[in-house]
């Protein structure tokens, strides 16, 4: 399908995007909208959805930005903010509050049309994301046939608006961190390209529906589907975090190197836009991430053995990681994941940074490729049999690698290393 | 290699970038103070990097000409104030050696005096090697080591408030001995904090030491053999970490230190890890180690206990007799020499300090050049200055 807002393809648009939940919620609540012509109603209908998705995901980096100072205090021995609220929930409110209040500083010499646009970019598209992203049978915004492209897309041109506020701001700092940040994030987009593709191929459909429907049951899941995607699940999370500039990969805004990197000049408000946008991003990908490999809204038990309808069954499908609240129990996870990670790992340098990305994960990611084509050559279609084929060869890659990567590692990496340093003496 | 003009592949092979001149300090988050680095950089790579010194310059040579010897002392603290324990002994070391030329003059630091000096200097260290390790993980992206190195700085910066009632700049070491005695149950005290400290220094090297990444940054990157350290006159930790083992309290021993068991670690190349000895996670290590031996210092004099005694010898004034000294001794971050010109008055003619963080820095521009800005900070980090002791 050609990409552009074609008279056809607008129409097909919005018909897909009328299956979801808001049509409905308007269909019961504001009949009105329906008695319009049909291009308008259904535009009004988006616009619907899209009030209610704006409201509801900038709340988002509210919590998470909390979560992440409460778990970065509670590994470093803290207790993190207790002063706003009760156990300091209130503080993120109190920190937006005051960087509304703070002077909105722009450089002289700087661009300052660039400058004032690139957080609206960076802040617009990292929540844009959110619009393909399924968290239930009918929970999205819009029901895209080519949802991850879309995804993809999007998330790209972030870069653009790191470029921008780099060069704008006209200082060094910012226009090294700028700089770094376009090769990273332009090295990074091919492996989770090519992670994405991996699970296009099994799937052989780019609607993120799709890609969820086919993972009913943690069997089912594309990251247990072919030991390929297994490896390619932790290609393309490894990349995501450096798609969102997270430790270990944070070289963009390396604090003790660049300052603050690309948004060094940046104050107030327009700051606060960068920063939502990161754990924004964080969350798109962790979602994406759960989407893809980790069966989305479908959960650990196939649907047909749970009673859908009531309490019971919302209860159930929650406690086995489905429905909605399964999507953002696994995205979370993955987001603690990523918390984990910056607050114990130290930062790559640059050209270890892209050593990883190109002579590591791209040839891995062909490699997924290769093998994922030749699992759909012998298992056309999903059967039990492939299914215990492929648990137990990643069963026996998991022995291998940890067996082979040490013997050291069966006392944790780091005692094995300790190890090694005393022998040599 | 001199590319002929018509040929235009090798040209384009290598295309020129500008320099781009970027002004690193006297603000920045990782130059551990108010050094200004004058980068020229070639995208990411550094051309050279020139240190400017000076914007923590009070003076400290000048204002001692005008002080008598007790006066000077607080001045030394605010020298390395990270060490400031060390800095105070130094200074007292070179005093007591000047008046002991004369006959009579100085009656020697009495054996507690000196129980203290060991105890309070190496607890000392540890908290400088402490902050060093915490600091140093920061530069290299992990910000928990941080965090941890801080917590038992504390507990040792606890110890020194009861001590002699100050955290950062104690005044505790005086010409002659020590200002106060221990308080009661302070012993018991590093005790229980030395046996809660020792089994963290294993727990800090599986987190940061041994970690990948923080490998991969350090092996092999600015690699200072022991003839250019030797030759820049570069001291203590980063010396050692280029292999070479000089240690002033064990090839030129002072105080009492011959009496106690102790090693002199030593940087050493590790193939398996890519280490190379002088390099940065060499002098990293040194220290590491060094907070150990420290350990085994503090845990003979808990186990031997302090003898009885005055804590301060018996001098009727500071008044040393004409002449000159230059005394050093080993301060965390390398040797910290004094040069004393007396003419008989209480106060010196002058004071020179000789400052092993500022032959560190000097370094830098050799370390540094054709390297990547993060590499920049591993060094910084490494070399571990403290700006208060490089400007004085």
């Amino acid at each position: 399908m050609p990409l552009g807002l074609q008279a056809e393809n607008l129409h097909q648009f919005f018909v897909q995007a009328s299956e979801n939940w808001a049509q409905r919620f308007a269909q019961e609540h504001a009949p009105f909208l329906t008695h319009l012509p049909a291009p308008l109603g259904e535009l009004a209908i988006m616009l619907a959805c899209c009030v209610i998705f704006v409201a509801v995901v900038p709340l988002l980096p509210l919590g998470l930005v909390l979560a992440e100072r409460k778990v970065s205090a509670h590994i470093q021995d803290r207790v993190g903010p207790m002063r706003v609220g009760p156990h300091g929930i209130l503080q993120t409110l109190a920190d937006g509050v005051k960087l509304i209040f703070k002077e909105d500083h722009i450089p002289r010499e700087g661009d300052r049309f660039l400058f004032v646009v690139s957080p609206y970019i960076i802040f617009a598209c990292s929540f844009a994301v959110f619009a393909a992203i399924p968290f239930g049978q009918s929970i999205l915004v819009s029901n895209l046939n080519i949802g991850i492209f879309y995804i993809m897309a999007i998330s790209s041109v972030v870069v653009m608006g790191v470029i921008m506020a780099g060069w704008a701001s006209n200082s060094k700092w910012s226009l090294l961190g700028a700089m770094r940040s376009a090769a990273q994030l332009v090295s990074y987009e091919i492996p989770i390209g090519l992670g994405i593709l991996t699970v296009v191929m099994l799937v052989q459909s780019l609607n993120m529906q799709d890609i969820v429907k086919g993972q009913d049951g943690i069997a089912n899941w594309i990251v247990f589907r072919t030991p390929f995607t297994f490896i390619a699940f932790f290609v393309f999370f490894i990349s995501a975090i450096a798609e969102v500039n997270r430790t270990p990969f944070d070289l963009p805004e390396a604090e003790s190197e660049l300052v603050a990197g690309f948004h060094t000049e940046y104050s107030g408000m327009r700051f606060a836009l960068f920063f939502i946008a990161e754990y924004a991003n964080m969350f798109a990908v962790s979602a994406i991430a759960a989407t893809l490999f980790l069966g989305g809204w479908h959960g650990i038990v196939p649907a047909e053995m749970l009673p859908q309808a009531g309490i019971l069954g919302f209860v159930l499908r929650a406690v086995t990681l489905g429905g909605l609240i399964g999507v953002v129990i696994k995205t979370l996870l993955l987001v603690f994941v990523m918390m984990w990670l910056r607050w114990t790992l130290p930062r790559l340098r640059v050209d270890q940074l892209m050593n990883l990305c190109w002579k590591y994960f791209i040839p891995i990611s062909f490699f997924n490729i290769l093998g994922v084509g030749i699992w759909g050559l012998i298992f056309p279609t999903d059967t039990l049999l492939s299914i215990v084929i492929s648990i137990v060869v990643i069963i026996l890659g998991l022995i291998l690698t940890f067996g082979v990567l040490g013997k050291s590692l069966s006392k944790g990496p780091s005692n094995s290393a300790e190890r090694r340093i005393s022998a040599t003496t | 290699m001199a590319a002929p003009e018509q040929d235009s592949k090798i040209i384009e092979l290598k295309p020129f970038t500008d320099e781009m001149i970027v002004s690193m300090g006297p603000q920045h988050p990782s130059t551990h103070g108010v050094l200004r680095l004058e980068l020229k950089l070639d995208g990411e790579v550094v051309r050279d990097a020139i240190p400017h010194v000076g914007y923590l310059h009070r003076c400290f040579e000048k204002h001692s000409e005008n002080l008598n010897y007790q006066q000077i002392i607080p001045f030394t603290d605010r020298m390395d104030y990270i060490a400031a324990m060390n800095m105070n002994w130094g200074f007292c070391l070179a005093v007591e050696q000047l008046m002991a030329k004369e006959e009579g003059k100085f009656p020697g630091v009495p054996e507690r005096g000196e129980y203290l000096r060991i105890l309070i200097g190496e607890l000392n260290r540890i908290g400088s090697h402490l902050l060093s390790f915490g600091t140093y993980g920061m530069d290299i992206g992990a910000f928990t080591p941080f965090l941890y190195a801080f917590r038992d700085r504390e507990k040792i910066l606890l110890l020194f408030e009861k001590i002699c009632g100050a955290r950062l700049t104690y005044n505790y070491i005086r010409v002659g001995g020590v200002s106060r005695d221990t308080p009661p149950g302070f012993l018991d005290e590093v005790k229980e904090f030395i046996d809660y400290f020792e089994p963290q220094i294993d727990v800090y090297n599986s987190l940061l030491t041994a970690n990948r990444i923080f490998i991969e940054r350090t092996a092999n990157v600015a690699v200072m053999d022991a003839e250019m350290a030797i030759n820049y006159g570069i001291t203590g930790p980063n010396l050692r970490g280029a292999g070479l083992q000089w240690d002033l309290r064990k090839d030129e021993t002072y105080s009492i230190y011959d009496r106690f068991d102790f090693d002199v670690p030593v940087g050493r190349d590790i193939p398996e890890l890519g280490v190379v000895s002088g390099d940065c996670w060499n002098r990293y290590k040194v220290r590491m180690d060094e907070m150990k031996e420290s350990v085994r210092i503090i845990r003979q004099i808990l186990d031997s206990g302090l003898p009885d005694g005055p804590i301060q010898a018996e001098l009727k004034a500071v008044r040393p007799p004409k002449g000159e000294i230059f005394s050093r001794s080993e301060a965390p971050r390398g040797e910290l020499g004094f040069y004393i010109v007396s003419d008989g008055t209480p106060k010196p003619v002058r004071v020179k300090a000789k400052s092993p963080c500022f032959t560190a820095l000097s370094a830098l521009q050799e370390l540094s050049r054709g390297l990547m800005v993060a590499d920049i900070i591993a060094i910084i980090g490494s070399i571990d200055i403290v700006m208060g002791e490089v400007d004085r």
